[in-house]
C-alpha cells in the first residue's frame, strides 16, 4: 500500500504543478515510512517542504497556501499528533468554504497514518476518525487496499474540499494487492462490496476490512454466507450501499478499531435504523476497541479487534432473532 | 517614501475619523438591538489605519482579527458592506468579494497567523509580488499558533508582517499577566526575525514601521514582527463592562493620548485639517455606514443558506437534511 501512495504522490505532483507536499520529514528523509520517497529529488525543495515540528502550523499554513491558489498535500506524521492541529483542522480548514461563502476553499489533503497493531508507543496508534466525522466540512477517506489507496488518494487530492486521508499503519506493508499502472480514480463516497453474501454483512473501513474479509471467507466453510462492505470513506457516507446490503442480508456487524463509545460504528447503526430497520432479523452488533486510551504494547493485542472477536460477533448475530 | 507625505497624512486621518465615527454609530445600533456583538475599534485607529496605508491593496493581503474592519477603508467599500452583513449575522458577511485582498474577521485568536504565513509563502512560490499583514492582539500572542507560525515564517523567510496590537488588555487580563517578556516585539528573537515596537497612537510611526517591514519582505528578507502599543479606550465588546477591571485613572491618562484627537490636533496645527473638514468627514462616515447598513438589511436571505457552501456539492445526507429543512419551512409557512 505504501508504494501505491508514493506512486500516486509522484504522478499527481507531475500532473498538477500547484501541488505542494509539506510535513515533518517528508523531504530529505522521504517520510518516516517512505511514503514521500523521491519527491524532493524529483520536484525540488520548494514543492516538497520539511517543516518544523508544528502540526498546527502545517495545517494552518495549508489554509494560506490554498488561499494563494496552491494545492497543499500535508502529512501529519501520526494521526494521534493531529490533536495539536485540531483547532486548525476543525476550526479553520473544515469551515473555510462555509464561513467565506466559497470566497476561499480548502483544496487540502491531509494524509496521516493511524491505527494500532505495530507496537508504537501511546498516541501513535489512536483511531480518531469519528471525532473528525463530527466536524462538518471535512471528508474522511480510509482505504483498505493498495489499489484503493491509489484511486482514493487521487480523488482526494483533486477534490476541491478538504480531505483527511487516513492510512492504516498496519497496512503500509501488510496489505499487498495489484495496483493499476495507469491513472486510477475511485470516487469518494462509494462503498465497495468486497465480498458478496446473503446471511450477514460485516461493515468496516481501513485495516479492519482485511480482518473482516478473512473472517467472512472462513465462515463460508461453515455454511454462513457473509458479505463484507468496505465503506472506503465515512464522509461522504454511502448510505445507499449500506441500506442495500443490510436489507438483503437482514443481519449486520459493524467493526471499528476505535473505542466503542461515540465511535463511527454507532453512526452506522443509527443509519441502519433510519434506512432499513424493518428488514433486520437481529440486532446489529458492533466490534470495537475498549473505552480506554490506546494501551501500551503488551496490552495491544487485547485491545485491537481481531478475527476471533469479529467471528464471535458474527456467530452471535446469526444465533439471534 | 518611508514617511507619509501631507496628502497621505490627510487620507490617514480621514480614515481614522471615519472609523471612530462609524464605531460610535455601530455601538448605538448594537444597543438598539439592530446588530450582534461588536468589538469597538476605539483606541486602535492609528495603528490599523496607519498600517494599511503603508500597504498596496492591489498586491498585499490583510488578515484581520476582529477589531479592525472599520479601519480598512483603504481596501475599498466592500469591506464595510461585508462587515455590516457580518454584524447582522448574514452568511454573506463572510464573503468579501474578489479581488479585495481582505479576509473576513477571525474569531479564533491567533488562528490567522499560520494562514498569513502560508499565504505569503504561497505567493512567493508563485512569484507574486506582495506581502501579507496579519493583525492580532497582545492576548493572541500567547496562543500556540503565534509561536508555531512565527517560527515557520522565520524558517521560510515568508513575506509576512506579524502585526501585534498591544492594547494592554485581553478582555480583563493585563499584559503583565499575559507575558513575562519585556515586550511582545521581543518574541521575534526566538523566530530569528526583527521585532519592532512602535507607538501605535502615532500613525506616521506605524506607517513607517510597516513600510520598512514591507520593503524588507519584498526584498526577500522575510518577516517582521511589529508591536504597536495602544490603549483600548472602549470595552472589549458590547458584552463587556470594563469598569469592573480598568483603573479609571489609567483610562483617563490614556484618553489624554487618544490617537484620533491627537492626530486631529497635529494636522490642524499644520493647516492640514480643520473643523469644517472634520464635520464634513463625520457626515460622510455616517452616510456611508447608513447606506451599507441599508444594503445589508435588504440583502435577501434564503433558508438554503443554512446548508450552502459546506462542500462544493451536498453529500447525500446533506441533501436529505436540506429537503427536511425545506419541508419544515413549508409547514411553518402554512
Amino acid at each position: 500500500m505504501l508504494e501505491a501512495i508514493n506512486e500516486t504522490l509522484h504522478s499527481e505532483m507531475a500532473r498538477d504543478e500547484r501541488i505542494v507536499v509539506l510535513g515533518e520529514d517528508v523531504g530529505r528523509n522521504g517520510g518516516v515510512f517512505r511514503a514521500t520517497e523521491g519527491l524532493i529529488e524529483k520536484f525540488g525543495e520548494s514543492r516538497v517542504v520539511d517543516t518544523p515540528i508544528s502540526e498546527a502550523a502545517i495545517a494552518g499554513s495549508a489554509v494560506g497556501l490554498a488561499m494563494a491558489g496552491l494545492v497543499p498535500v500535508a502529512e501529519i506524521q501520526f494521526l494521534g499528533f493531529s490533536y495539536q492541529a485540531m483547532h486548525q483542522i476543525a476550526g479553520q480548514i473544515a469551515r473555510l468554504r462555509y464561513r467565506t461563502q466559497s470566497r476561499f476553499e480548502s483544496q487540502i489533503t491531509i494524509r496521516a497514518p493511524f491505527g494500532g497493531g505495530v507496537r508504537t508507543p501511546e498516541l501513535h496508534s489512536d483511531s480518531l476518525e469519528a471525532q473528525f466525522a463530527n466536524i462538518p466540512g471535512l471528508k474522511i477517506v480510509l482505504p483498505s487496499t493498495a489499489s484503493d489507496a491509489k484511486g482514493l488518494l487521487t480523488s482526494a487530492i483533486r477534490d476541491p474540499d478538504p480531505v483527511l486521508f487516513l492510512e492504516p499503519l498496519r497496512g503500509y506493508r501488510g496489505i499487498r494487492d495489484l495496483v493499476p499502472d495507469e491513472e486510477h480514480i475511485v470516487p469518494l463516497g462509494k462503498a465497495n462490496l468486497i465480498k458478496k453474501g446473503d446471511d450477514v454483512v460485516i461493515i468496516s473501513w481501513s485495516y479492519q476490512v482485511e480482518l473482516s474479509r478473512r473472517v467472512a471467507e472462513s465462515l463460508e466453510g461453515e455454511g454462513i454466507s457473509a458479505a463484507v462492505l468496505d465503506l472506503r470513506s465515512i464522509v461522504p457516507l454511502d448510505i445507499e450501499a449500506i441500506s442495500q446490503i443490510v436489507s438483503h442480508c437482514g443481519r449486520a456487524v459493524v467493526v471499528q478499531e476505535a473505542p466503542e463509545t461515540g465511535g463511527f460504528a454507532s453512526e452506522i447503526i443509527a443509519t441502519i435504523n433510519d434506512e432499513c430497520f424493518w428488514s433486520l432479523e437481529a440486532p446489529v452488533a458492533r466490534v470495537s476497541g475498549f473505552d480506554v486510551p490506546y494501551p501500551v504494547g503488551m496490552l495491544e493485542s487485547l485491545y485491537v479487534p481481531d478475527e476471533a472477536r469479529i467471528r464471535s460477533a458474527v456467530l452471535k448475530t446469526m444465533e439471534n432473532g | 517614501m518611508a514617511k507619509p507625505n501631507d496628502k497621505q497624512l490627510q487620507m490617514i486621518l480621514e480614515d481614522m475619523v471615519i472609523a471612530r465615527t462609524q464605531a460610535g454609530r455601530l455601538w448605538n445600533l448594537q444597543r438598539q438591538g439592530q446588530v450582534g456583538t461588536i468589538a469597538p475599534i476605539d483606541g486602535h485607529e492609528a495603528a490599523v489605519v496607519g498600517a494599511v496605508h503603508a500597504l498596496e491593496p492591489e498586491s498585499d493581503w490583510v488578515l484581520p482579527q476582529y477589531r479592525e474592519p472599520l479601519g480598512l477603508r483603504r481596501y475599498g467599500p466592500e469591506v464595510l458592506d461585508t462587515f455590516m452583513l457580518y454584524n447582522l449575522g448574514h452568511p454573506a458577511g463572510g464573503h468579501i468579494p474578489d479581488p479585495v485582498k481582505v479576509a473576513p474577521s477571525q474569531i479564533s485568536l491567533g488562528a490567522s497567523i499560520p494562514h498569513a504565513v502560508g499565504l505569503a509563502w504561497g505567493m512567493s512560490l508563485k512569484n507574486e509580488s506582495g506581502v501579507v499583514l496579519v493583525f492580532f492582539g497582545d492576548g493572541a500572542s500567547s496562543e500556540g499558533d503565534f509561536y508555531e507560525a512565527g517560527n515557520l515564517a522565520g524558517v521560510l523567510k515568508a513575506p509576512v508582517i506579524l502585526f501585534c496590537i498591544n492594547n494592554q488588555w485581553a478582555i480583563s487580563t493585563p499584559t503583565h499577566l499575559q507575558t513575562a517578556a519585556d515586550s511582545f516585539a521581543s518574541k521575534a528573537e526566538a523566530f530569528g526575525i526583527p521585532g519592532v515596537t512602535v507607538d501605535g497612537n502615532d500613525p506616521s510611526a506605524v506607517y513607517e514601521a510597516v513600510f520598512n517591514a514591507r520593503k524588507r519582505a519584498l526584498n526577500g528578507k522575510g518577516p517582521t514582527l511589529i508591536e504597536a502599543t495602544v490603549y483600548r479606550l472602549g470595552a472589549h465588546t458590547t458584552a463587556d463592562d470594563p469598569t469592573r477591571y480598568v483603573p479609571s485613572d489609567e483610562l483617563s491618562a490614556a484618553q489624554e493620548k487618544d490617537p484620533v484627537h491627537a492626530f486631529i490636533k497635529d494636522l490642524t496645527d499644520r493647516d492640514l485639517w480643520s473643523d469644517t473638514k472634520q464635520k464634513e468627514i463625520e457626515t460622510v462616515a455616517l452616510e456611508i455606514m447608513d447606506d451599507a447598513f441599508e444594503k445589508a438589511k435588504n440583502t435577501p436571505l434564503s433558508a438554503n443558506s443554512l446548508m450552502d457552501h459546506c462542500f462544493v456539492s451536498d453529500t447525500s445526507r446533506q441533501l436529505r437534511q436540506r429537503s427536511f429543512l425545506m419541508e419544515s419551512m413549508g409547514k411553518s409557512n402554512e
